[in-house]
């Protein structure tokens, strides 16, 4: 209903002004971690609206923030290009390629469209990797500046984390707004049935390419962020296992559910260095983590959420039934 | 009086197969009329190269004696053009009221007014409104997966009627439905054809429900039209009982 106070919208409010304060005395590698917490879960967002609420199967969000992270290197350290234009044009090249890419889209579906966007994700890392005169081949860049915005110095790591949270939570907005206006739900109905959509006069072609575009975008914002935040970047992180750690981010988070992103990108990138201290065995740990997380929640860990007040009106309603019993048996002594 | 919907000579092959062969009909406005025949006449394929979910071999549809063949649905939609399918096309994750909602929001302003207006694009009263013409209150924020068959059926015939469109195409609209429900979707029906002078095209193979509901029935067989007329007179016609009886 319009009327009531939307719960994930609650949850932003509450959480930003926490997350402010409380990485306050953290070290320079648990800012970075949570910062990088952030930033992937910018580019899991996108996925989200692509695949969560839009229904389609991409495997190229990886290439995208490589995108938009080898666009912030370029404009920022080659071409002195402040970084708030970096960050728009890093948005809007995503965008621009992510229209592309949505074309295949309007022919193909299911995992016909996962395998035409991973050869496109493979097609980035290629030319990350061998295109030396845009991206420097295998040695990448180095010493991309952090910004100063505002006069404000960014170079230190808590400035920058807080730099990051404010650019999150004005991303995790716009993407609430978007996903509560009628495009949501228009977004919605090319999941369930685009042929019913079609025939109730959603334009299914242009909101096909728009879930594509606006996805992709939030992936290019997110790799304007990871440049600056990791200073350095090569070929290696945007190979194509990224976009599949980005799908299970989505897809463990809770595919569909708006604050999914935030708990997905937790488990794929903070869980990890947390395990650390199981020494050489955290990798294995993690992936049976993953494993059994799966396993009892196959639609995420807030698919859970949602499954438990399933379960909980579903024994009110039995409740009701035991108690309206008496009356039945009544009548039927009758 | 004014032809809201003439097909002309619509033929559609696939490959060998003439599933529409040279079919002519028009539609008046205010009138509810009724296509029938046996399986596999070619009535549903008919429908979709009407409404552009096929393209056609050869023919022409006219709306309001405007060419409009080969449009996309979608802008078939916008045009005033609604339909419901044979099986049964709602949204079950979203409720009731937002599948209404759905149903219009297309139809107001441009995609752009659209994202920066109101969450529910101004419709929650018109929503509101139709669910209480389908009688459909008690579940109007019941998810649309939750609902019996029957009560899917009315829903999907709303979302139909949502945008006020000038021309509504129901495939197959009692198939399995109770009778209860079905008396109620016939008033309701009724009530609209009257109340808003809404034309209706109806498929069906319930003979009560066609007979007692069109004005006018077109009889299809084997991809052509075999008879048309009134009901009294269709029923009469000894090729019509030919088709649906054998010899």
């Amino acid at each position: 209903m319009t009327t009531r106070f939307d719960p994930n919208l609650a949850v932003i409010l509450v959480a930003a002004p926490a997350l402010w304060f409380i990485p306050a005395g953290f070290k320079p590698y648990g800012l970075y971690v949570v910062s990088l917490w952030l930033v992937m879960s910018i580019a899991a967002m996108g996925l989200n609206l692509t695949l969560g609420y839009a229904g389609l199967k991409s495997l190229a969000q990886g290439a995208f923030v490589g995108i938009g992270a080898y666009a912030t290197a370029v404009l920022t350290k080659n071409h002195g290009v402040s970084w708030p234009i970096a960050f728009l044009s890093s948005g809007g090249l995503a965008f621009a390629v992510g229209v592309v890419l949505g074309f295949p889209a309007l022919r193909v579906k299911f995992h016909y469209l996962a395998f035409v966007t991973l050869a496109f994700a493979m097609f980035v890392y290629l030319v990350a990797k061998n295109e030396e005169w845009l991206t420097g081949g295998v040695y990448g860049f180095s010493n991309i500046p952090r910004p100063v915005i505002f006069g404000v110095d960014l170079s230190r790591g808590l400035p920058f984390y807080r730099f990051v949270l404010v650019v999150t939570v004005v991303l995790t907005l716009a993407m609430w707004w978007l996903l509560r206006s009628p495009w949501g739900r228009a977004f919605l109905a090319l999941r369930e049935n685009w042929m019913r959509a079609a025939s109730l006069g959603v334009d299914i072609r242009t909101y096909t390419l728009l879930a594509f575009a606006i996805g992709s975008a939030w992936g290019g914002f997110s790799g304007a962020l990871y440049a600056p935040l990791v200073e350095f970047i090569d070929p290696a992180p945007f190979a194509i296992s990224a976009s599949f750690v980005l799908l299970l981010t989505v897809v463990v988070g809770g595919s569909g559910f708006f604050l999914g992103p935030f708990v997905g990108s937790f488990l794929s990138f903070v869980l990890p260095e947390l395990l650390r201290v199981t020494g050489g065995w955290y990798l294995l740990v993690y992936a049976s983590v993953v494993l059994v997380l799966l396993v009892i929640c196959p639609t995420g860990i807030l698919g859970l959420v949602e499954r438990g007040r399933d379960h909980l009106s579903q024994r009110r309603a039995a409740a009701m039934r035991a108690a309206a019993r008496p009356m039945l048996e009544g009548s039927e002594a009758r | 009086m004014t032809r809201v919907l003439e097909v002309k000579g619509m033929k559609k092959y696939f490959g060998g197969i003439r599933a529409v062969d040279g079919v002519d009909f028009h539609v008046n406005q205010g009138e509810i009329l009724g296509i029938i025949g046996p399986n596999g006449c070619g009535k549903s394929t008919l429908f979709n190269c009407i409404l552009g979910q096929l393209t056609p071999t050869d023919g022409e549809v006219l709306l309001d004696g405007r060419p409009v063949t080969g449009l996309y649905p979608s802008q078939l939609n916008r045009l005033g053009v609604s339909r419901t399918f044979q099986l049964l096309q709602v949204f079950p994750t979203l409720s009731v009221r937002e599948n209404l909602i759905l149903a219009g929001q297309e139809h107001e302003g441009t995609k752009l007014s659209r994202l920066f207006g109101a969450s529910d694009a101004g419709l929650t009263a018109e929503a509101n409104r139709m669910i209480a013409f389908f009688k459909l209150e008690h579940l109007a924020d019941q998810k649309a997966g939750g609902l019996s068959y029957g009560q899917q059926k009315l829903l999907d015939a709303a979302m139909a009627f949502m945008a006020g469109p000038k021309l509504v195409l129901l495939d197959e609209p009692a198939g399995g439905v109770n009778l209860t429900m079905l008396a109620n979707l016939k008033d309701r029906l009724e009530a609209i054809n009257r109340e808003q002078g809404a034309t209706f095209v109806v498929i069906e193979h319930n003979m009560d429900f066609v007979m007692s509901l069109c004005s006018r029935v077109v009889v299809m067989a084997e991809g052509k039209v075999l008879a048309e007329g009134t009901p009294a007179e269709v029923r009469a016609d000894p090729a019509v009982v030919e088709a649906y009886l054998g010899h």
